[in-house]
């Protein structure tokens, strides 16, 4: 494995409360492997990146029975030794709206070099040939090394935030919303760069994808996630995922999502919104939004349950699943669930 | 009949050179070309999908129709009457009756207002109904649009989800019984749950009130699933025009076909096929003579390089702009 997280804890301390922005997530991350986590706005992603990462504010509360990354336990390292040693070398990041994350007074070869440079003892000219590998992988010229950002169109400098991530030749890349607010002719070149590079590269390079678009997640990943309210409600195999879901949040979400290859299916939404993380909610988050709902779900927290090997799922109703599937497919279950949004 | 009958629009920006560039170079203004030369027309009730990449001039276009901004050619018909030669009484009239939707319920509501002002308001400014009609008026389209009047009239934008607020977006659209509604990305801002929600909304309103729509979108899947009719643009222009179904599965242009062969599936069994294109988008200023997607075309032949494709009909309905048909 080459992250393992357990039972990670991040919570805020705030004027109003306790937020709990990502409350007992347990997921791993095996080598060469692309793991999607998709959830709605709000529901902890991009906590979980940043807590991984270390980049949430000193005032975060983390707890982790386990956070290890090839066996080394991330949490309680040094922040000096995690940042030397484990960033860009063993985690590389594409952060969100990666489009603005580039410097406009540098050139984009050079921002690249000064990231090996910052790490390694490489000479200029070693770094100028790693950065040209990667350019010509993510599909840029080389020419366009001397660039400045400006220059870009914002697939170009999404691509070369890619092939940053990878200067160092890191063995998990974070990916948090790679391809939001791109135009899909451009965000298909994108997603067909990163498979190539998982193709080409000598060593593997493991993927922890972040994205609200299931039909992005659905393409690329191995194992699938569905997140809600800082939690995990469901974690298995991509097939799996949506071809046996259990979860009643992916039962709706299958139905929410319109596809251009099911033109006459019916979309349906979820009626409600997420909770507030703030404060203690004793039960399963989604059950305000749940139609299959009983008053134990409110009462206790649902245990992460491995229903099959490999495939967790949040809720205590698994056993009704076959009656879940077959009613989810209704409008008229998630309509009389709750007021409407 | 026609609603809305849009010929030959074209909508061109000046990039004047600096002074200096003038002085020395001789540069002359170059032309943005944003919109150039679209024809399409808009039955009663119908829903027609407007889709294309960012910076091909949807937008525009619909601004043109809103009348928010003045053409730089063609003619815009609203019901048979040219726009541009509009009384001052019978635009005050198609104001009323042409409405928008916008892309961001975040930002394009007045965060001072409650919801019964923020929906009362176009009311106010646009009727001559009294006090108490224009409150039953209001509260009436509060509840249409699927909100509990009582529970939210007093509130303030920043009280709401991005969900509810999208719909007081369309109480507002709404609240004047509009004959046309244009609709621009109004689920780019939404999560994926609770934008089925307000597709549905659009589509039974439209039914109930007999609306016409232009849904603007970059996302075919949306598309795919409420407009009736769909048009495709490209640069400026429209590439292709037809019944959505047939254009979703069997799409004419090239343009087209790489734009739906893009589209992601959400079902991972799902191979999706490269799509047959070349290069990045083109910027519309000073495009070449010919047809504007040559230089991304991968059956590009000589008399695209010359000729600009007219939009033709080939089949009932159907039309595309392509020399390959």
């Amino acid at each position: 494995m080459i992250l393992e997280i357990e039972n990670l804890k991040t919570h805020y301390q705030t004027e109003q409360g306790v937020v709990k922005a990502n409350d007992g997530i347990t997921l791993a991350v095996g080598e060469n492997e692309v793991v999607g986590l998709a959830g709605e706005s709000g529901c902890g992603k991009s906590t979980l990146i940043r807590t991984i990462i270390r980049l949430v504010p000193k005032s975060a509360h983390v707890t982790a029975d386990k956070m290890n990354f090839k066996g080394q336990d991330i949490l309680a390292m040094p922040e000096k030794d995690f940042r030397e040693k484990i960033l860009w070398q063993g985690i590389g990041l594409v952060p969100q709206s990666a489009m603005n994350a580039l410097n406009p007074v540098y050139r984009v070869g050079d921002q690249c070099i000064e990231a090996i440079q910052a790490h390694t003892d490489f000479s200029k000219a070693e770094c100028e040939q790693i950065v040209k590998r990667l350019f010509d992988a993510v599909g840029l010229q080389a020419g366009m090394m001397k660039a400045y950002p400006h220059e870009f169109s914002g697939g170009m400098r999404q691509r070369s935030m890619i092939a940053m991530s990878l200067v160092l030749n890191p063995d998990l890349v974070i990916m948090d919303e790679p391809t939001t607010g791109l135009d899909v002719l451009v965000q298909e070149r994108i997603l067909r760069n990163i498979k190539e590079i998982r193709k080409m590269s000598e060593s593997s390079v493991s993927i922890l994808l972040i994205t609200h678009d299931i039909s992005v997640i659905a393409e690329m990943s191995d194992r699938i996630g569905i997140m809600y309210a800082g939690r995990l409600m469901e974690f298995a195999e991509s097939m799996e995922l949506f071809n046996e879901p259990y979860h009643p949040y992916t039962l709706g979400l299958k139905n929410a999502f319109p596809s251009i290859q099911a033109l006459d299916r019916e979309l349906i939404s979820i009626p409600g919104s997420p909770p507030s993380l703030l404060g203690d909610l004793p039960g399963c988050l989604f059950a305000f939004r749940c139609p299959f709902v009983i008053p134990e779900c409110e009462q206790e927290r649902p245990p992460d349950l491995e229903i099959k090997p490999g495939h967790f799922v949040h809720c205590i109703r698994t056993d009704h699943v076959e009656e879940f599937r077959k009613l989810a497919g209704d409008k008229k279950t998630w309509q009389s669930s709750t007021s409407a949004t | 009949m026609a609603i809305l009958d849009v010929s030959d629009l074209k909508q061109y920006f000046y990039l004047e050179p600096t002074f200096l560039a003038k002085l020395v170079g001789g540069k002359k203004p170059r032309i943005i070309k944003a919109v150039d030369g679209m024809s399409f027309s808009l039955e009663a009730g119908e829903i027609l999908g407007l889709a294309g990449e960012s910076g091909c001039g949807k937008s525009t276009c619909c601004l043109a129709i809103a009348k928010l901004r003045e053409p730089t050619g063609g003619t815009i018909r609203y019901k048979e009457n040219d726009i541009a030669e509009m009384s001052k009484e019978e635009l005050r009239k198609y104001r009323r009756e042409v409405q928008l939707i916008f892309q961001d319920p975040y930002e394009s509501l007045n965060p001072r207002y409650t919801v019964f002002d923020l929906v009362a308001e176009p009311l106010r400014a646009l009727t001559d109904k009294n006090k108490a009609e224009v409150r039953e008026r209001t509260l009436e389209t509060i509840a249409m649009a699927g909100l509990e009047p009582d529970e939210y009239k007093n509130r303030y934008p920043h009280q709401m989800s991005g969900g509810e607020r999208q719909r007081v977006g369309i109480a507002q659209a709404l609240v004047l019984e509009p004959n046309l509604v244009i609709a621009d990305e109004p689920l780019s801002m939404l999560d994926v749950s609770i934008r089925a929600g307000i597709l549905d909304l659009i589509r039974d309103l439209s039914e109930r009130m007999n609306f016409s729509c232009i849904y603007v979108s970059h996302d075919l899947s949306i598309l795919s699933n409420i407009s009736e009719r769909l048009m495709i643009m490209y640069l400026g222009r429209i590439m292709e025009l037809g019944i959505t179904k047939e254009v979703i599965t069997e799409p004419l242009h090239p343009y087209a076909q790489a734009l739906i062969a893009a589209v992601p599936i959400p079902d991972p069994a799902y191979t999706r096929p490269i799509p047959k294109i070349k290069g990045e988008v083109a910027q519309p200023i000073d495009p070449p003579p010919g047809c504007r997607f040559q230089t991304r075309c991968l059956q590009v032949m000589d008399i695209c390089r010359g000729t600009e494709p007219p939009l033709k009909e080939v089949k009932p309905g159907h039309a595309v702009a392509c020399h390959l048909y």
